[in-house]
């Protein structure tokens, strides 16, 4: 097993005339927090739904855990073992909390139509695992006090918990997150930083665009930066830091 | 919830069982046409509920449902009526009009479920009216449907030598045929009710759910959405093929005028206007929309005469511009259904605020 | 190839009131995202209404030509109306809902529509008074009529007039900036309510001046005569590119087109198994191909889904 679980090879996009991404490489190994920064329109969510199968690449692509990442299919990113969260956070806001969570097992679970039509001792058994563990799931992000509410009634830093609790229902070897401290205060951001902490340290690689430098200095092992599409540079966030073209890009030339 | 309660204690239970045993005899004392009235609502409570797992589980909108119903129909008619000088039984009939009709249901979903939703309606439209055109025109050259005159003299359920036509005398009562697939159809009811309500709260249900909230949410944790799409399709499609040969051989006769965009209309609206995916609002709806338009027919036109002293208005037409009034007012004023499930009416209830 | 020519141009003919009604669908969906199910009701009720004024005023004495005219005029007029009221009444009300709930109202519309008009003008068919000379030409083998000739003329210069309209007055570029999107363009002052209303009501004169036309052409009209009618210029507007005036025009004669040919060779193709009266298919054949390999028709935009 290689250190590297993701890696993006020359990875373009572009919408018209706009170039999104410009031949970006990067990777992300086992184990870390991985920090994705740069400007607004500077491509991150693009690389991301790129990633995640929900943008073809008009160039380049992405390995990941060894096997090249199929384009154009999100469905079978997750099955591989890649799980995200949304920037503007979709949630299925009439389920519940709980019911959110559950479905995040849909993947790794295999009860069909016979088995719920019929109810057999496999089904009922797979059913129990998947509500235990959506519990376990909903105390692990904390808000297991909320299970029975429906997601749209949720406060909206319980969303983005429950948005991660579903993400992790999904078993993922990486965990891909969009701007998950957008809209918090610096309480919620320190327990949000200690909850991704976590999460690495019980096995989860993370990839994590964020807004909030704080978070992201503090918390990453690598950071790659991007501006107008293209990765400025990929290093420790202390170097990141320091360097002269990041420090512009951010203020301009 | 207090009413379930109710309903799930024995008491309730006993009550309600008998009053579902004695229910096709207390019509018949209104004529026999009425016990047939009683009929079509359980049929079409089946077709319904069958249409909800497309429309209210799934949420793709299928404006064509009544194809799959013809399928089944047609299939029953063919293999078992003077016409090819077939007569199958029923239990090899039923799976193979079933199983025609989750073809057609796959056939018409693969390239179509990616459609937006408005789309799906229209296409799937066209794909009840293309079986309509096809079942009035394939008489020549070579005789299938035979075209707009339908096939009749069509076999009735029977099992061995059990025939569900005709009167027979069980346990020292008379049942006539009518009240026989009475019970036939409560019991396929209670199958499909069953089944709704399993699937909904099960690993499908919920992932069918998510995509009707939100389909890219849906793919990125790994749901197979086309997939899913086409179970629900196909599913829907078989129990539209079921309820077509049952419905084929209850009424003896069929032909291409019972499959129109109407109908499938019709079903579509016992679905909505009933409360979409909520199970007792489905079946309110299946009732209602099939009786009260009877009740309208045998009153409305005494009614006038009475009044009026002759006919103003075609029953006919006055019963269908009133159903078409109730699509609007409903949709205006009680978007969720008549009666909506309590999740939906909260989430009404607030959005209102 | 003999039949060719002739398939041609009654495909043109019958492909210009296609797109005469498909311009009401597409309005309305470029602006609204509804499909108004009622507007294939719309036409059939100008149609009506022309055969009930037209009619009385020929028998009342009045010459033909003036006759005629007032037909079109009412119909346009009871048209103009009917599309502003189901606006009004039964779509403003629901602007920000779901979308299964206007298509829903939409269909209830339209049957509510239909049998209206069949209440007032009975289940029969009904003739169509005469009001254009019957003169026959001959082009190459073909036969055309100036009924025809009248045809395509009248709804070149209908559609022409509403490019006018759209292109160059302050109503029509108000009405693609609302297509285009609607809040920004609310910002910039423009009255949104009055915009849908208008698109509604030219749609609906647009439906009128169709319907004369159907009249006119196939001689009888039916109160049901609305329906296929509806679904076939919707097919036209999808398969031109739903939301794109140029698009439903062009649907409309490609799709009268497709029609004609598909109707005259059919039997050929299919070896005696299936006859002309299967033409109706065809509209739904399209409209399937169409939605599956190029939902955005022909002119139309790919709309991308940002998550």
């Amino acid at each position: 097993m290689s250190a590297v679980l993701l890696e993006a090879k020359t990875v373009a996009k572009h919408f018209g005339g706009v170039k999104a991404l410009r031949d970006v490489s990067l990777s992300i190994r086992h184990g870390e927090i991985y920090g994705l920064i740069g400007p607004n329109g500077a491509g991150k969510t693009t690389f991301f739904n790129c990633m995640t199968g929900l943008y073809v690449p008009d160039g380049g692509g992405f390995v990941f855990d060894g096997a090249p990442l199929m384009a154009d299919a999100p469905d079978q990113a997750a099955a591989r073992g890649i799980a995200r969260t949304f920037q503007n956070i979709r949630l299925f806001g009439n389920m519940t909390a709980l019911e959110n969570v559950m479905v995040g097992r849909h993947v790794r679970t295999k009860a069909g139509v016979l088995g719920a039509m019929f109810q057999n001792a496999a089904t009922k058994t797979e059913e129990a695992a998947i509500r235990q563990r959506a519990i376990d799931l909903l105390h692990y992000v904390r808000i297991e006090e909320r299970a029975d509410d429906l997601a749209r009634n949720l406060s909206y830093g319980d969303q983005r918990r429950l948005e991660i609790a579903r993400a992790l229902a999904t078993d993922p070897k990486l965990l891909c997150l969009d701007e998950p401290a957008a809209g918090m205060n610096a309480t919620e951001t320190e327990q949000l930083r200690d909850l991704i902490d976590g999460i690495r340290r019980d096995g989860t690689t993370i990839l994590l665009i964020e807004h909030d430098v704080k978070l992201v200095m503090g918390l990453c092992d690598r950071v790659a930066v991007l501006d107008y599409g293209a990765l400025v540079i990929e290093d420790a966030p202390a170097v990141v830091q320091k360097d002269q073209r990041v420090i512009e890009a951010y203020l301009g030339a | 919830m207090k009413n379930s309660r109710f309903f799930r204690s024995t008491v309730g239970i006993g009550l309600m069982a008998g009053a579902l045993i004695a229910l096709p005899f207390v019509a018949a004392l209104g004529g026999q046409a009425w016990v047939r009235i009683l009929d079509f609502a359980i049929l079409y409570v089946f077709l319904a509920l069958g249409l909800n797992i497309v429309v209210g589980l799934a949420g793709l909108l299928d404006l064509g449902y009544i194809a799959f119903y013809a399928v089944g129909a047609y299939t029953w008619a063919l293999l078992a009526s003077p016409h090819f000088g077939l007569h199958w039984p029923i239990w090899a009939i039923l799976p193979i009009g079933a199983g025609l009709a989750c073809f057609a249901g796959v056939l018409l979903g693969s390239p179509t479920l990616k459609l937006r939703g408005d789309y799906l309606a229209i296409v799937t439209l066209g794909f009840g009216e293309i079986v309509r055109i096809f079942l009035n025109n394939l008489n020549a050259p070579i005789n299938v449907t035979n075209g707009p005159q339908g096939i009749t003299l069509i076999d009735p359920v029977s099992f061995g030598a059990f025939k569900f036509s005709g009167v027979t005398q069980i346990l020292g009562v008379s049942v006539s045929g009518p009240q026989k697939y009475y019970f036939l159809l409560i019991a396929l009811a209670m199958l499909v009710i069953v089944i709704n309500l399993r699937l909904q709260n099960s690993r499908i249900g919920r992932a069918w759910q998510a995509i009707r909230e939100d389909e890219v949410a849906a793919k990125a944790i790994g749901i197979n959405t086309r997939n899913l799409k086409l179970l629900a399709f196909a599913m829907g499609a078989s129990f539209g093929g079921i309820a077509g040969g049952i419905f084929s051989a209850m009424q003896g006769f069929v032909s291409p005028e019972s499959f129109s965009l109407i109908e499938s209309i019709m079903i579509l609206a016992m679905v909505v206007l009933g409360g979409m995916g909520h199970i007792p609002g489905v079946i309110l709806g299946a009732v209602l929309l099939t009786v009260l338009p009877e009740v309208l027919r045998y009153g409305v036109g005494p009614l006038q005469m009475a009044l009026f002293g002759k006919m103003l208005v075609d029953p006919e037409s006055l019963r269908m511009l009133v159903f078409g009034l109730a699509l609007v007012l409903v949709m205006r004023f009680k978007p969720a259904g008549l009666w909506p499930s309590p999740e939906r009416q909260r989430e009404l209830a607030e959005a209102k605020q | 190839m003999d039949i060719f020519l002739q398939q041609i141009i009654n495909g043109l003919v019958q492909g210009s009131i296609y797109a005469l009604v498909a311009l009401g669908y597409t309005m309305v969906y470029g602006i609204m995202g509804l499909i108004n199910f009622a507007h294939g009701e719309v036409v059939m009720i100008g149609t009506l209404v022309t055969i009930t004024v037209a009619g009385s005023l020929l028998k009342a004495g009045m010459p033909v030509a003036l006759a005629g005219l007032a037909g079109l005029i009412a119909a346009v007029l009871v048209c103009m109306a009917l599309g502003w009221a189901l606006e009004r009444v039964a779509y403003r009300p629901l602007r920000n809902a779901p979308r299964l709930t206007p298509l829903i109202t939409a269909i209830g519309m339209s049957i509510v529509l239909q049998n209206l008009a069949m209440m007032i003008w009975g289940r029969n068919y009904l003739t169509f008074p005469s009001l254009l000379p019957k003169v026959d030409f001959e082009l190459a083998g073909a036969n055309f009529t100036a009924i025809q000739i009248i045809i395509v003329l009248v709804s070149a210069a209908t559609m022409g007039g509403l490019l006018l309209l759209v292109y160059r007055t302050k109503l029509g570029m108000a009405m693609r900036a609302t297509a285009q999107n609607p809040a920004v363009a609310s910002l910039m002052g423009v009255n949104i309510n009055r915009v849908i209303a208008a698109a509604f009501v030219i749609g609906s004169a647009l439906g009128a001046v169709a319907g004369v036309m159907v009249g006119t052409y196939y001689e009888i009209a039916h109160y049901q005569m609305g329906f296929m009618l509806g679904l076939k210029a919707f097919t036209a507007a999808v398969l031109g590119g739903i939301g794109n005036l140029a698009g439903a025009m062009l649907g409309g004669i490609l799709l009268g087109i497709i029609e004609a040919l598909g109707a005259g060779y059919i039997g050929d193709l299919t070896g005696g198994f299936l006859g002309s009266h299967y033409q109706d298919i065809f509209a739904f054949v399209v409209l399937i191909v169409v939605l599956m390999f190029k939902p955005s028709g022909l002119f139309g935009e790919k709309t991308g889904d940002r998550a």
